[in-house]
Protein backbone atom coordinates (compact mmCIF):
# COMPACT_ATOMS: atom_id res chain seq x y z
CA UNK A 1 0.00 0.00 0.00
CA UNK A 2 1.39 2.99 -1.05
CA UNK A 3 0.94 6.86 -0.46
CA UNK A 4 0.06 7.21 -3.90
CA UNK A 5 -3.15 5.33 -3.88
CA UNK A 6 -4.63 7.03 -0.83
CA UNK A 7 -3.99 10.09 -2.68
CA UNK A 8 -6.02 8.95 -6.00
CA UNK A 9 -8.71 7.24 -3.81
CA UNK A 10 -9.36 10.32 -1.89
CA UNK A 11 -9.48 12.25 -4.94
CA UNK A 12 -12.33 10.14 -6.82
CA UNK A 13 -14.47 10.66 -3.57
CA UNK A 14 -14.17 14.54 -3.08
CA UNK A 15 -15.41 17.18 -4.92
CA UNK A 16 -12.45 18.56 -7.60
CA UNK A 17 -13.08 21.70 -6.81
CA UNK A 18 -13.55 21.94 -3.80
CA UNK A 19 -9.98 19.77 -3.83
CA UNK A 20 -8.79 22.85 -5.65
CA UNK A 21 -9.93 25.14 -3.15
CA UNK A 22 -6.23 24.73 -1.30
CA UNK A 23 -2.86 24.76 -2.16
CA UNK A 24 -1.53 22.33 -4.69
CA UNK A 25 0.02 19.60 -2.13
CA UNK A 26 -1.03 18.27 1.11
CA UNK A 27 -3.01 20.49 3.47
CA UNK A 28 -0.74 18.54 6.51
CA UNK A 29 2.76 17.04 6.93
CA UNK A 30 3.64 15.23 9.79
CA UNK A 31 6.97 14.40 9.74
CA UNK A 32 8.91 11.90 12.63
CA UNK A 33 6.91 12.95 15.51
CA UNK A 34 7.74 12.03 18.80
CA UNK A 35 6.74 12.77 22.31
CA UNK A 36 8.22 11.43 25.46
CA UNK A 37 7.32 11.38 29.22
CA UNK A 38 10.39 10.78 30.81
CA UNK A 39 11.35 7.89 29.74
CA UNK A 40 8.28 6.36 28.00
CA UNK A 41 7.57 6.68 24.72
CA UNK A 42 4.01 8.65 23.93
CA UNK A 43 4.39 8.43 20.20
CA UNK A 44 7.40 7.83 18.33
CA UNK A 45 8.56 8.34 14.43
CA UNK A 46 5.05 9.28 13.24
CA UNK A 47 4.90 10.54 9.63
CA UNK A 48 2.10 11.18 7.20
CA UNK A 49 0.73 13.58 4.83
CA UNK A 50 -2.89 14.56 4.88
CA UNK A 51 -4.55 15.72 1.56
CA UNK A 52 -7.35 18.12 1.40
CA UNK A 53 -10.71 16.45 1.65
CA UNK A 54 -9.10 13.18 3.22
CA UNK A 55 -9.98 11.70 6.10
CA UNK A 56 -7.47 9.88 8.23
CA UNK A 57 -8.45 7.24 11.03
CA UNK A 58 -5.73 6.14 13.81
CA UNK A 59 -6.66 3.50 15.65
CA UNK A 60 -5.13 1.41 17.99
CA UNK A 61 -6.16 0.33 21.66
CA UNK A 62 -6.09 2.56 25.01
CA UNK A 63 -2.71 3.68 25.52
CA UNK A 64 -1.29 3.19 22.41
CA UNK A 65 -0.14 6.67 21.93
CA UNK A 66 -2.74 7.74 19.60
CA UNK A 67 -4.35 10.69 21.69
CA UNK A 68 -0.95 12.22 22.80
CA UNK A 69 -0.13 12.11 18.58
CA UNK A 70 -3.97 13.80 18.43
CA UNK A 71 -2.89 16.24 20.92
CA UNK A 72 0.63 17.18 19.45
CA UNK A 73 -0.72 16.94 15.93
CA UNK A 74 -3.65 19.99 17.41
CA UNK A 75 -1.08 22.09 19.36
CA UNK A 76 -2.64 21.32 22.60
CA UNK A 77 0.93 19.55 23.53
CA UNK A 78 4.13 20.24 22.55
CA UNK A 79 6.52 17.49 20.50
CA UNK A 80 9.65 16.45 21.78
CA UNK A 81 10.73 16.19 17.95
CA UNK A 82 8.99 16.34 14.54
CA UNK A 83 7.28 19.26 12.54
CA UNK A 84 3.66 19.61 11.57
CA UNK A 85 3.39 21.40 8.56
CA UNK A 86 0.44 22.78 7.99
CA UNK A 87 -0.98 24.82 4.54
CA UNK A 88 -1.87 27.77 6.19
CA UNK A 89 -3.70 30.22 3.66
CA UNK A 90 -0.92 32.48 3.34
CA UNK A 91 1.34 29.02 2.55
CA UNK A 92 2.94 25.73 4.58
CA UNK A 93 3.73 26.75 8.28
CA UNK A 94 5.10 24.79 11.06
CA UNK A 95 2.95 24.66 13.40
CA UNK A 96 4.92 23.19 16.29
CA UNK A 97 7.65 26.09 15.88
CA UNK A 98 4.63 28.85 15.47
CA UNK A 99 3.75 31.54 17.89
CA UNK A 100 1.23 31.09 20.45
CA UNK A 101 -1.00 33.94 18.83
CA UNK A 102 -0.60 31.96 15.48
CA UNK A 103 -1.66 28.81 16.88
CA UNK A 104 -5.04 30.22 18.58
CA UNK A 105 -5.68 32.07 15.66
CA UNK A 106 -5.21 28.29 13.34
CA UNK A 107 -7.15 26.81 16.18
CA UNK A 108 -10.30 28.80 15.52
CA UNK A 109 -10.10 29.66 12.52
CA UNK A 110 -8.88 26.50 10.30
CA UNK A 111 -8.81 23.81 12.87
CA UNK A 112 -11.49 22.32 14.57
CA UNK A 113 -10.88 20.08 17.43
CA UNK A 114 -13.65 17.64 18.64
CA UNK A 115 -13.21 16.72 22.09
CA UNK A 116 -14.51 12.72 23.26
CA UNK A 117 -16.51 14.36 26.54
CA UNK A 118 -18.64 17.05 25.08
CA UNK A 119 -18.15 19.18 28.73
CA UNK A 120 -14.12 19.42 28.06
CA UNK A 121 -14.98 21.27 24.47
CA UNK A 122 -18.30 23.22 25.15
CA UNK A 123 -18.42 26.02 27.61
CA UNK A 124 -21.55 24.34 29.89
CA UNK A 125 -22.74 27.46 31.85
CA UNK A 126 -22.86 28.82 28.34
CA UNK A 127 -26.10 28.59 25.72
CA UNK A 128 -26.20 26.65 22.87
CA UNK A 129 -26.31 29.70 20.69
CA UNK A 130 -23.17 31.29 22.93
CA UNK A 131 -21.29 28.15 22.34
CA UNK A 132 -21.41 28.42 18.91
CA UNK A 133 -21.22 32.26 18.22
CA UNK A 134 -17.88 32.07 20.74
CA UNK A 135 -15.79 31.46 17.16
CA UNK A 136 -17.23 33.91 15.16
CA UNK A 137 -17.13 36.28 18.48
CA UNK A 138 -13.56 35.34 18.84
CA UNK A 139 -13.03 36.39 15.54
CA UNK A 140 -13.83 40.07 15.69
CA UNK A 141 -17.85 39.18 14.59
CA UNK A 142 -20.06 42.40 16.46
CA UNK A 143 -23.30 42.17 14.73
CA UNK A 144 -25.75 40.18 17.70
CA UNK A 145 -28.73 39.45 15.13
CA UNK A 146 -25.90 37.81 12.45
CA UNK A 147 -24.63 35.68 15.06
CA UNK A 148 -27.61 34.40 16.11
CA UNK A 149 -28.49 34.20 12.49
CA UNK A 150 -25.57 31.75 11.80
CA UNK A 151 -26.17 29.90 15.08
CA UNK A 152 -29.61 29.02 14.43
CA UNK A 153 -28.50 28.14 11.01
CA UNK A 154 -25.69 25.67 12.62
CA UNK A 155 -27.99 24.41 14.84
CA UNK A 156 -30.43 22.84 12.37
CA UNK A 157 -27.49 21.53 10.53
CA UNK A 158 -26.70 19.53 13.41
CA UNK A 159 -30.22 18.77 13.90
CA UNK A 160 -30.96 20.75 16.81
CA UNK A 161 -34.45 22.29 16.95
CA UNK A 162 -34.03 26.08 16.60
CA UNK A 163 -36.26 26.64 19.86
CA UNK A 164 -33.57 24.78 21.86
CA UNK A 165 -30.86 27.74 21.25
CA UNK A 166 -31.34 29.75 24.27
CA UNK A 167 -30.54 25.91 26.55
CA UNK A 168 -27.84 25.12 28.08
CA UNK A 169 -25.74 22.14 27.27
CA UNK A 170 -26.62 21.06 30.75
CA UNK A 171 -30.19 20.52 29.38
CA UNK A 172 -28.61 18.31 25.98
CA UNK A 173 -28.74 14.59 25.84
CA UNK A 174 -25.04 13.43 25.23
CA UNK A 175 -26.40 13.13 21.19
CA UNK A 176 -26.85 16.89 21.45
CA UNK A 177 -24.16 18.16 23.80
CA UNK A 178 -21.86 16.22 20.88
CA UNK A 179 -23.46 17.49 17.96
CA UNK A 180 -23.76 20.82 19.01
CA UNK A 181 -19.66 20.52 19.46
CA UNK A 182 -19.82 19.83 16.36
CA UNK A 183 -21.40 22.85 15.34
CA UNK A 184 -19.73 24.83 17.81
CA UNK A 185 -16.35 23.76 15.85
CA UNK A 186 -17.38 23.99 12.30
CA UNK A 187 -19.36 27.62 12.15
CA UNK A 188 -15.94 29.11 10.88
CA UNK A 189 -15.48 26.90 8.22
CA UNK A 190 -12.50 25.06 9.26
CA UNK A 191 -10.31 23.20 6.86
CA UNK A 192 -9.21 20.29 8.99
CA UNK A 193 -10.87 18.74 12.16
CA UNK A 194 -9.49 16.75 14.26
CA UNK A 195 -12.12 14.12 16.41
CA UNK A 196 -11.03 12.46 19.61
CA UNK A 197 -13.61 9.41 19.58
CA UNK A 198 -16.63 11.46 18.72
CA UNK A 199 -18.73 8.98 19.20
CA UNK A 200 -17.38 7.35 22.84
CA UNK A 201 -19.58 7.30 25.33
CA UNK A 202 -22.95 7.53 23.31
CA UNK A 203 -25.19 4.80 22.37
CA UNK A 204 -25.09 2.49 19.29
CA UNK A 205 -28.16 4.12 17.39
CA UNK A 206 -26.81 7.91 18.22
CA UNK A 207 -23.80 6.92 17.38
CA UNK A 208 -24.95 5.69 14.32
CA UNK A 209 -26.64 9.38 13.69
CA UNK A 210 -23.97 11.54 14.75
CA UNK A 211 -21.27 9.55 12.03
CA UNK A 212 -24.18 9.75 8.99
CA UNK A 213 -24.20 13.31 10.49
CA UNK A 214 -20.52 13.88 10.48
CA UNK A 215 -20.26 11.87 7.02
CA UNK A 216 -22.21 14.47 5.61
CA UNK A 217 -20.64 17.21 6.69
CA UNK A 218 -17.24 15.95 6.21
CA UNK A 219 -18.19 15.61 2.28
CA UNK A 220 -20.20 18.87 2.05
CA UNK A 221 -17.72 21.39 3.31
CA UNK A 222 -14.83 19.15 2.00
CA UNK A 223 -12.85 18.69 5.05
CA UNK A 224 -9.75 17.20 5.76
CA UNK A 225 -10.45 15.13 9.28
CA UNK A 226 -8.22 13.20 11.42
CA UNK A 227 -10.21 10.58 13.93
CA UNK A 228 -8.84 8.69 16.89
CA UNK A 229 -10.71 6.14 17.52
CA UNK A 230 -10.76 2.49 19.64
CA UNK A 231 -13.88 1.59 17.47
CA UNK A 232 -13.10 -0.19 14.00
CA UNK A 233 -16.53 0.57 12.86
CA UNK A 234 -16.62 4.43 13.21
CA UNK A 235 -13.44 4.74 10.83
CA UNK A 236 -14.86 1.99 7.97
CA UNK A 237 -17.65 4.56 7.96
CA UNK A 238 -16.11 7.95 8.43
CA UNK A 239 -11.84 7.39 7.12
CA UNK A 240 -10.90 6.95 3.59
CA UNK A 241 -7.15 5.98 4.73
CA UNK A 242 -6.21 4.18 7.98
CA UNK A 243 -3.30 4.06 10.59
CA UNK A 244 -2.72 1.49 13.02
CA UNK A 245 -1.08 2.18 16.28
CA UNK A 246 0.85 0.24 18.77
CA UNK A 247 2.90 1.01 21.44
CA UNK A 248 3.62 4.51 20.45
CA UNK A 249 4.42 3.68 16.99
CA UNK A 250 2.44 3.12 13.34
CA UNK A 251 2.52 -0.41 12.91
CA UNK A 252 0.31 -0.29 9.71
CA UNK A 253 -1.28 2.09 7.42
CA UNK A 254 -3.07 2.13 4.05
CA UNK A 255 -6.81 2.51 2.37
CA UNK A 256 -9.02 1.49 5.25
CA UNK A 257 -10.91 -1.38 3.73
CA UNK A 258 -7.77 -3.25 2.66
CA UNK A 259 -6.05 -2.74 6.29
CA UNK A 260 -9.25 -4.43 7.68
CA UNK A 261 -10.19 -6.60 4.86
CA UNK A 262 -6.67 -7.72 4.58
CA UNK A 263 -5.04 -7.25 7.79
CA UNK A 264 -1.10 -7.56 7.50
CA UNK A 265 0.62 -6.63 10.94
CA UNK A 266 -0.09 -9.23 13.42
CA UNK A 267 -1.21 -6.73 15.70
CA UNK A 268 -3.57 -5.53 12.86
CA UNK A 269 -5.22 -8.49 12.64
CA UNK A 270 -5.55 -9.33 16.39
CA UNK A 271 -7.37 -6.21 16.21
CA UNK A 272 -9.53 -6.65 13.76
CA UNK A 273 -10.23 -10.06 14.67
CA UNK A 274 -11.42 -8.52 18.36
CA UNK A 275 -14.24 -7.13 16.77
CA UNK A 276 -17.39 -8.80 17.81
CA UNK A 277 -19.55 -9.99 15.49
CA UNK A 278 -23.28 -10.13 15.99
CA UNK B 1 -4.10 63.91 65.31
CA UNK B 2 -1.63 61.49 63.66
CA UNK B 3 -0.95 58.47 65.93
CA UNK B 4 2.90 58.72 66.86
CA UNK B 5 2.98 54.84 66.91
CA UNK B 6 2.29 54.19 62.86
CA UNK B 7 4.03 55.60 60.02
CA UNK B 8 2.90 58.54 57.65
CA UNK B 9 -0.68 56.88 56.17
CA UNK B 10 -0.36 53.61 58.30
CA UNK B 11 2.04 51.79 55.54
CA UNK B 12 5.76 51.53 56.01
CA UNK B 13 7.94 53.07 53.46
CA UNK B 14 9.40 50.50 51.88
CA UNK B 15 5.93 48.70 51.32
CA UNK B 16 4.92 52.28 49.80
CA UNK B 17 7.28 52.53 47.28
CA UNK B 18 6.63 48.86 46.34
CA UNK B 19 2.96 49.82 46.05
CA UNK B 20 3.89 52.90 43.89
CA UNK B 21 6.46 50.87 41.40
CA UNK B 22 3.20 49.19 40.87
CA UNK B 23 1.15 51.78 40.66
CA UNK B 24 3.79 53.36 38.16
CA UNK B 25 3.62 50.08 36.14
CA UNK B 26 -0.25 50.40 36.00
CA UNK B 27 0.23 53.78 34.61
CA UNK B 28 2.40 52.91 32.10
CA UNK B 29 0.58 50.18 30.96
CA UNK B 30 -3.37 51.13 30.89
CA UNK B 31 -6.00 48.44 32.21
CA UNK B 32 -2.72 45.59 32.79
CA UNK B 33 -3.32 43.73 36.44
CA UNK B 34 0.16 44.63 37.81
CA UNK B 35 0.21 41.80 40.87
CA UNK B 36 1.62 43.41 43.86
CA UNK B 37 2.46 42.01 47.71
CA UNK B 38 -0.77 43.02 49.21
CA UNK B 39 -0.39 44.03 53.15
CA UNK B 40 -3.09 42.64 55.54
CA UNK B 41 -4.58 46.07 56.51
CA UNK B 42 -7.07 46.70 60.29
CA UNK B 43 -9.95 45.87 58.67
CA UNK B 44 -11.94 42.72 56.41
CA UNK B 45 -11.25 41.97 53.25
CA UNK B 46 -14.12 43.47 51.22
CA UNK B 47 -14.41 46.75 52.83
CA UNK B 48 -11.72 48.54 50.51
CA UNK B 49 -8.39 47.07 51.68
CA UNK B 50 -6.61 47.27 48.21
CA UNK B 51 -8.10 50.86 47.81
CA UNK B 52 -6.81 51.78 50.91
CA UNK B 53 -3.10 50.99 50.05
CA UNK B 54 -3.26 52.27 46.68
CA UNK B 55 -4.54 55.52 48.68
CA UNK B 56 -1.81 55.29 51.54
CA UNK B 57 0.97 55.14 48.75
CA UNK B 58 -0.55 58.51 46.94
CA UNK B 59 -1.05 60.81 49.81
CA UNK B 60 1.11 63.58 50.95
CA UNK B 61 0.74 65.34 54.22
CA UNK B 62 -1.08 68.15 52.30
CA UNK B 63 -3.76 66.39 50.56
CA UNK B 64 -7.15 66.57 51.10
CA UNK B 65 -8.74 63.17 51.21
CA UNK B 66 -12.67 62.54 49.99
CA UNK B 67 -13.84 58.84 50.50
CA UNK B 68 -17.15 57.74 49.16
CA UNK B 69 -19.43 54.56 49.60
CA UNK B 70 -22.14 54.11 46.67
CA UNK B 71 -21.69 57.72 45.86
CA UNK B 72 -22.57 58.62 49.71
CA UNK B 73 -19.83 60.25 52.08
CA UNK B 74 -21.64 59.41 55.33
CA UNK B 75 -21.83 55.56 55.11
CA UNK B 76 -19.95 52.98 57.15
CA UNK B 77 -17.29 52.20 54.91
CA UNK B 78 -16.94 55.76 53.90
CA UNK B 79 -16.39 57.25 57.08
CA UNK B 80 -13.89 54.62 58.82
CA UNK B 81 -11.55 54.82 56.15
CA UNK B 82 -11.83 58.47 56.13
CA UNK B 83 -10.99 58.00 59.91
CA UNK B 84 -8.64 55.80 59.44
CA UNK B 85 -6.42 58.10 57.01
CA UNK B 86 -7.17 60.99 59.56
CA UNK B 87 -5.35 58.94 62.77
CA UNK B 88 -2.65 57.84 60.64
CA UNK B 89 -1.95 60.19 58.31
CA UNK B 90 -3.70 63.60 59.61
CA UNK B 91 -4.53 64.24 56.65
CA UNK B 92 -7.20 67.25 55.71
CA UNK B 93 -10.56 65.81 54.67
CA UNK B 94 -13.89 67.16 53.06
CA UNK B 95 -16.88 65.91 51.04
CA UNK B 96 -16.90 68.12 48.37
CA UNK B 97 -15.46 66.57 44.92
CA UNK B 98 -13.84 69.89 43.77
CA UNK B 99 -11.67 70.65 47.00
CA UNK B 100 -10.46 66.81 47.05
CA UNK B 101 -6.86 65.99 45.81
CA UNK B 102 -7.37 62.40 46.38
CA UNK B 103 -10.73 60.73 46.19
CA UNK B 104 -11.43 56.72 46.93
CA UNK B 105 -14.20 55.56 46.23
CA UNK B 106 -16.80 52.31 45.99
CA UNK B 107 -18.78 51.37 43.43
CA UNK B 108 -19.27 55.36 42.25
CA UNK B 109 -17.84 58.35 40.33
CA UNK B 110 -18.32 61.06 41.28
CA UNK B 111 -20.97 63.17 39.39
CA UNK B 112 -19.17 67.05 39.50
CA UNK B 113 -16.40 66.41 36.68
CA UNK B 114 -12.90 65.58 37.78
CA UNK B 115 -9.39 67.95 37.24
CA UNK B 116 -6.12 67.18 36.10
CA UNK B 117 -5.07 67.31 39.55
CA UNK B 118 -7.30 64.68 41.49
CA UNK B 119 -7.00 61.03 42.19
CA UNK B 120 -9.51 58.74 41.97
CA UNK B 121 -8.63 55.22 43.77
CA UNK B 122 -11.19 52.88 43.39
CA UNK B 123 -11.71 49.80 45.45
CA UNK B 124 -11.96 46.64 43.52
CA UNK B 125 -13.37 43.33 44.87
CA UNK B 126 -12.71 41.15 41.62
CA UNK B 127 -9.92 42.61 39.16
CA UNK B 128 -10.45 39.34 36.41
CA UNK B 129 -13.27 40.23 33.74
CA UNK B 130 -12.95 36.93 32.59
CA UNK B 131 -13.29 35.55 35.85
CA UNK B 132 -17.15 33.91 36.03
CA UNK B 133 -16.26 32.43 32.08
CA UNK B 134 -12.82 31.37 32.40
CA UNK B 135 -12.07 30.36 36.30
CA UNK B 136 -8.42 29.40 35.60
CA UNK B 137 -5.89 32.25 36.33
CA UNK B 138 -3.03 30.62 34.02
CA UNK B 139 -5.80 31.20 31.05
CA UNK B 140 -7.04 34.50 31.62
CA UNK B 141 -3.69 35.27 31.71
CA UNK B 142 -2.72 34.04 28.58
CA UNK B 143 -6.11 35.22 27.13
CA UNK B 144 -4.90 39.08 28.30
CA UNK B 145 -1.97 38.72 26.80
CA UNK B 146 -2.63 37.02 23.73
CA UNK B 147 -6.06 39.91 23.33
CA UNK B 148 -8.13 36.58 23.27
CA UNK B 149 -11.10 38.39 24.27
CA UNK B 150 -14.54 37.06 22.57
CA UNK B 151 -15.80 35.24 25.71
CA UNK B 152 -16.11 38.87 26.76
CA UNK B 153 -18.82 39.37 24.27
CA UNK B 154 -20.07 35.71 24.76
CA UNK B 155 -21.09 37.23 28.15
CA UNK B 156 -23.01 40.29 26.30
CA UNK B 157 -24.34 38.01 23.65
CA UNK B 158 -25.94 35.98 26.70
CA UNK B 159 -27.19 38.78 28.50
CA UNK B 160 -28.89 39.69 25.09
CA UNK B 161 -30.09 36.00 24.60
CA UNK B 162 -31.57 35.94 27.89
CA UNK B 163 -33.15 39.20 28.64
CA UNK B 164 -33.59 40.93 25.25
CA UNK B 165 -30.83 43.43 25.91
CA UNK B 166 -27.42 43.74 27.27
CA UNK B 167 -28.14 43.38 31.70
CA UNK B 168 -24.84 44.02 33.27
CA UNK B 169 -25.50 47.00 34.75
CA UNK B 170 -22.23 47.16 36.85
CA UNK B 171 -18.83 46.30 36.97
CA UNK B 172 -19.73 46.56 32.75
CA UNK B 173 -16.69 45.71 30.98
CA UNK B 174 -14.49 48.28 29.08
CA UNK B 175 -11.17 47.88 26.51
CA UNK B 176 -8.92 49.97 27.36
CA UNK B 177 -6.81 52.31 24.78
CA UNK B 178 -7.63 49.42 22.09
CA UNK B 179 -5.84 47.08 24.53
CA UNK B 180 -6.80 45.78 27.53
CA UNK B 181 -9.89 44.76 28.74
CA UNK B 182 -10.92 45.83 32.32
CA UNK B 183 -13.28 45.44 34.91
CA UNK B 184 -13.76 48.90 35.96
CA UNK B 185 -15.08 48.15 39.38
CA UNK B 186 -18.47 47.50 40.27
CA UNK B 187 -19.47 51.29 39.50
CA UNK B 188 -22.75 51.82 37.76
CA UNK B 189 -22.44 51.10 33.65
CA UNK B 190 -24.06 54.91 33.91
CA UNK B 191 -20.16 55.90 35.39
CA UNK B 192 -18.46 54.27 32.17
CA UNK B 193 -18.17 57.04 29.97
CA UNK B 194 -17.06 59.24 32.63
CA UNK B 195 -13.55 57.11 32.64
CA UNK B 196 -12.85 58.13 29.17
CA UNK B 197 -10.94 60.84 28.61
CA UNK B 198 -11.02 61.71 32.18
CA UNK B 199 -8.62 64.15 33.75
CA UNK B 200 -7.99 62.55 36.51
CA UNK B 201 -5.94 59.98 37.32
CA UNK B 202 -7.88 56.72 37.73
CA UNK B 203 -6.27 53.91 40.25
CA UNK B 204 -8.04 50.33 41.18
CA UNK B 205 -6.97 48.79 43.87
CA UNK B 206 -7.78 45.10 44.99
CA UNK B 207 -6.56 43.61 48.37
CA UNK B 208 -7.80 39.81 48.34
CA UNK B 209 -6.66 39.50 44.79
CA UNK B 210 -3.83 41.98 45.33
CA UNK B 211 -3.80 43.38 41.72
CA UNK B 212 -3.21 47.11 41.12
CA UNK B 213 -4.13 48.48 37.61
CA UNK B 214 -4.54 52.36 36.25
CA UNK B 215 -5.62 54.51 34.49
CA UNK B 216 -3.52 57.70 33.03
CA UNK B 217 -5.23 61.19 32.08
CA UNK B 218 -7.11 61.18 29.23
CA UNK B 219 -7.03 57.38 28.76
CA UNK B 220 -9.51 55.92 25.99
CA UNK B 221 -12.04 53.93 27.55
CA UNK B 222 -14.40 51.79 25.88
CA UNK B 223 -17.45 50.02 27.02
CA UNK B 224 -17.82 46.73 24.79
CA UNK B 225 -21.21 45.91 22.61
CA UNK B 226 -22.95 45.01 19.77
CA UNK B 227 -23.37 46.85 16.93
CA UNK B 228 -27.38 46.08 17.08
CA UNK B 229 -27.23 46.36 21.18
CA UNK B 230 -24.90 49.38 21.61
CA UNK B 231 -24.23 50.66 24.96
CA UNK B 232 -26.25 52.81 26.78
CA UNK B 233 -25.83 54.43 30.21
CA UNK B 234 -28.90 53.87 31.87
CA UNK B 235 -30.18 54.90 35.06
CA UNK B 236 -33.69 54.99 37.00
CA UNK B 237 -36.10 57.19 34.49
CA UNK B 238 -36.53 59.95 37.11
CA UNK B 239 -35.32 63.22 38.54
CA UNK B 240 -33.84 63.24 41.79
CA UNK B 241 -36.94 63.65 44.24
CA UNK B 242 -34.28 65.88 46.56
CA UNK B 243 -32.04 68.28 44.14
CA UNK B 244 -34.46 67.59 40.80
CA UNK B 245 -31.42 66.96 39.13
CA UNK B 246 -31.73 65.03 36.11
CA UNK B 247 -28.38 63.76 34.85
CA UNK B 248 -27.10 62.32 38.20
CA UNK B 249 -27.04 58.12 39.00
CA UNK B 250 -30.17 57.78 41.34
CA UNK B 251 -31.29 55.43 44.53
CA UNK B 252 -34.37 54.39 44.91
CA UNK B 253 -34.89 54.59 48.37
CA UNK B 254 -38.19 52.59 49.35
CA UNK B 255 -40.29 54.60 52.11
CA UNK B 256 -43.00 53.16 53.68
CA UNK B 257 -44.50 49.18 53.13
CA UNK B 258 -47.39 50.65 50.62
CA UNK B 259 -45.29 51.16 47.76
CA UNK B 260 -43.86 54.28 48.39
CA UNK B 261 -40.50 55.21 47.11
CA UNK B 262 -38.59 58.46 46.34
CA UNK B 263 -35.38 58.21 44.22
CA UNK B 264 -32.92 60.35 45.16
CA UNK B 265 -29.14 61.24 43.98
CA UNK B 266 -26.58 58.38 44.91
CA UNK B 267 -23.61 61.15 44.83
CA UNK B 268 -24.43 62.91 48.43
CA UNK B 269 -21.88 66.14 47.74
CA UNK B 270 -23.59 66.58 44.26
CA UNK B 271 -27.19 66.31 45.73
CA UNK B 272 -26.63 68.67 48.31
CA UNK B 273 -24.39 71.44 46.37
CA UNK B 274 -27.24 71.65 44.24
CA UNK B 275 -29.95 72.31 46.94
CA UNK B 276 -27.56 74.46 48.15
CA UNK B 277 -28.04 76.16 44.89
CA UNK B 278 -31.73 76.32 44.83
CA UNK B 279 -32.91 73.44 43.01
CA UNK B 280 -35.42 71.52 44.56
CA UNK B 281 -37.27 68.35 43.89
CA UNK B 282 -40.42 66.88 44.20
CA UNK B 283 -40.07 65.61 48.25
CA UNK B 284 -37.25 68.32 49.21
CA UNK B 285 -37.40 70.55 51.62
CA UNK B 286 -35.60 74.16 51.25
CA UNK B 287 -31.94 73.93 52.14
CA UNK B 288 -30.89 74.74 55.83
CA UNK B 289 -27.60 74.91 57.20
CA UNK B 290 -27.59 71.57 59.48
CA UNK B 291 -27.63 72.53 63.07
CA UNK B 292 -24.04 72.51 64.81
Amino acid sequence: MTLSAAREFSGENSDPSQKDRGAPGPLLRVQGIEKRYGPRIGCTGVSFDLWPGEVMGIVGESGSGKSTLLSCLAGHMAPDAGRVIFATRTGPRDAVTMTEPERRQLARTDWAFVHQNPRDGLRMGVSAGGNVGERLMALGARHYGRIRTTATDWLGRVEIAADRIDDRPSAFSGGMQQRLQIARNLVTGPRLIFMDEPTGGLDVSVQARLLDLLRGLVREMGLSAIIVTHDLAVVRLLADRLMVMQGGRVVEQGLTDQVLDDPQHAYTQLLVSSVLQV
Amino acid sequence: MTSEVYNFAYLDELTKRMIRRAILKGVAVPGYQVPFASREMPMPYGWGTGGVQVTAACLMPEDVLKVIDQGADDTTNAVSIRKFFVRTAGVATTEATDQASVIQTRHRIPETPLTEDQILVFQVPIPEPLRFLEPRETETRRMHALEDYGLMHVKLYEDIARHGEIATSYAYPVRVEGRYVMDPSPIPRFDNPKMSDCPAIQLFGAGREQRIYALPPWTQVVSLDFEDHPFTASKADHACDLCAAEDSYLDEVITDDRGGRMFVCSDTDYCRSRREAGHLGRLGAPYEEAAP
